[in-house]
């Protein structure tokens, strides 16, 4: 119970401390709103200019979780396939490395050539948010306990009942996993994109925002678009935490609560 | 006692297995198994019994030699029940769903799969635990719900890889207890591997003694006290002759490789 008290206690103290630390820093030296803006001006700058704030927020979640689902569906289906056929994988998980460790921001001005923009945004978020979900969806596929496989062969099972019934399910913390670090990284990829097109011009999403009040040095805006984006980092994490709690509380050892 | 007829239902002939590594587990190992026997292989860590036991099984290919099954050589959950040194156990799964795998895989009637499940897992004693989950179980409770997956499909020979050797003493004479009823209820043939002399003498008939690498027949002896077995036996002057004697031929077949 304490524990729990201070879980969620400790990190909302700081937090309070750091923006009364702030406000005063602002306050005390008189800095200028266009150099640092204190937490009031931030907040009042929110409500202000929320409904278009409000707007650019569902244009990059939007783009966020669609990439996610996109990373979702190709990473789990290549690791798939790639677990079914050597030779598939052989061929092309290399090439998924190096889509991982060539950096988006360095991709994205490319993509915004010859894709329309909100595709290139897209594809952004999906080349960041893809490879762990494939990453960690190979690993739990590949770990499945030698035993149970043995096992289902001695019973018969086909190669589609090994999948479902045993390696999927074997791989599932695994996957989740992926898609809890793939939910922050598409955000990432999303707000990337976005930053990069900036000067490009069409974009309205909250990153495209940060870059556009830059420009406009209307710093206040700035932050509070990126807390917007901050928070919105914040919520994908939960949801997907709780979405694994929803998935795994009954057999899996990581969510179980245990008395010590 | 349960009936045993001269007829090998198992045959192993000259069975070697080489692993890739080099290690010769296996060489010239003969072998019969006879229809409802309960049969021990007993040998040190390392002998080559539980590479013969995956061999029967079909789990493994020998390197030479053959196996030869008196009813044809289709694997089947009716013909074979495996049951490994761990468990074993899907931990997403219910301990109904895990000792239904069987009739899952070849989809067999639900209502079929739902009785066989219920009569497995009352003869361990798990009906309670029907629902439950892997985890919420003990580690002897566990191995029973290994042990009734393998039974659910009544298979002709039940193959087990040191199941107990991972439980505790008082567990382990329990589901030696356990093992032994439902030997005698079911009259189906048990392959018991065990690098246990005080196990293989309670439990078997017949107790074939394997030397280390490579791994082969050094000696067997017939265990001749009647079942039903029980502590009684388990403290008896009979018990710890047989006992001197396996431990004598194991010490000697260990000897000789060394």
């Amino acid at each position: 119970m304490t524990d729990r008290v201070l879980r969620i206690g400790l990190p909302i103290g700081v937090l309070a401390l750091g923006i009364v630390v702030w406000a005063l820093v602002v306050y005390l030296n008189r800095i200028p709103p266009f150099v640092l803006p204190g937490p009031g001006l931030v907040f009042a700058t929110l409500v202000k200019d929320w409904s278009l704030l409000a707007n650019s927020l569902l244009v990059t979640l939007l783009t966020t979780f669609e990439g996610f689902v996109l990373a979702a569906i190709g990473g789990i289906g290549l690791a798939v396939l790639f677990n079914q056929s050597r030779l598939a994988e052989y061929s092309f998980y290399p090439y998924a490395v190096v889509l991982q460790v060539t950096p988006v921001v360095a991709i994205a001005p490319l993509l915004l050539i010859y894709l329309p923009q909100p595709a290139a945004v897209l594809v952004c978020a999906w080349i960041v948010a893809f490879f762990p979900v494939l990453a960690n969806t190979t690993l739990g596929l590949n770990s499945v306990d030698h035993n149970l496989l043995a096992l289902f062969g001695l019973y018969g099972a086909s190669r589609a009942q090994m999948l479902w019934r045993l390696k999927l399910p074997s791989a599932l913390p695994q996957i989740l996993t992926g898609l809890r670090i793939a939910g922050g990284l598409s955000l990432i990829g999303a707000v990337v994109a976005e930053i990069a097109a900036g000067s490009a011009g069409a974009g309205s999403g909250l990153a495209y925002r940060i870059a556009e009040s830059g420009y406009r040095l209307n710093i206040p805006r700035m932050f509070a678009a990126l807390l917007l984006l901050s928070v919105a980092g914040i919520a994908i994490y939960f949801a997907l935490s709780y979405l694994t709690y929803l998935a795994l509380r009954r057999w899996h050892e990581s969510v179980i609560a245990r008395e010590l | 006692m349960a009936a045993v007829n001269n007829h090998p239902i198992i045959s192993l002939r000259n069975v070697g297995k080489t692993f890739d590594s080099g290690t010769v587990a296996l060489d010239g190992l003969d072998l019969d198994v006879r229809e409802g026997e309960f049969v021990s292989l007993l040998g040190p860590s390392g002998c080559g019994k539980s590479t013969a036991l995956r061999i029967v099984a079909g789990l493994s290919a020998p390197s030479r030699g053959a196996v030869h099954w008196a009813v044809g050589d289709d694997m089947s959950a009716e013909r074979l029940g495996f049951v490994f040194q761990e468990p074993t156990l899907m931990p997403w799964a219910t301990v109904a769903a895990n000792v239904g795998l069987p009739f899952k895989l070849v989809h067999a009637k639900e209502s079929y799969a739902r009785e066989r499940v219920e009569r497995a897992l009352e003869r361990v004693g798990l009906s309670a635990f029907a629902q439950s989950y892997p985890r919420e179980l003990s580690g002897g409770m566990k191995m029973r719900v290994s042990i009734a997956r393998a039974l659910a499909t009544e298979p002709q020979v039940l193959l087990m890889d040191e199941p107990f050797a991972a439980l505790d003493e008082i567990t382990r004479f329990k589901l030696n207890n356990d093992l032994l009823a439902l030997w005698q209820m079911l009259k189906r043939t048990v392959v018991f591997v065990t690098h246990s002399v005080f196990e293989s003498v309670y439990l078997s008939q017949r107790i074939v003694v394997m030397t280390p690498r490579p791994g082969r027949v050094f000696t067997e002896v017939a265990i001749n006290a009647p079942y039903p077995r029980d502590e009684r036996f388990r403290t008896s002057a009979e018990y710890a002759a047989l006992c001197r004697k396996v431990s004598e031929a194991l010490s000697e077949a260990t000897a000789e490789a060394a």
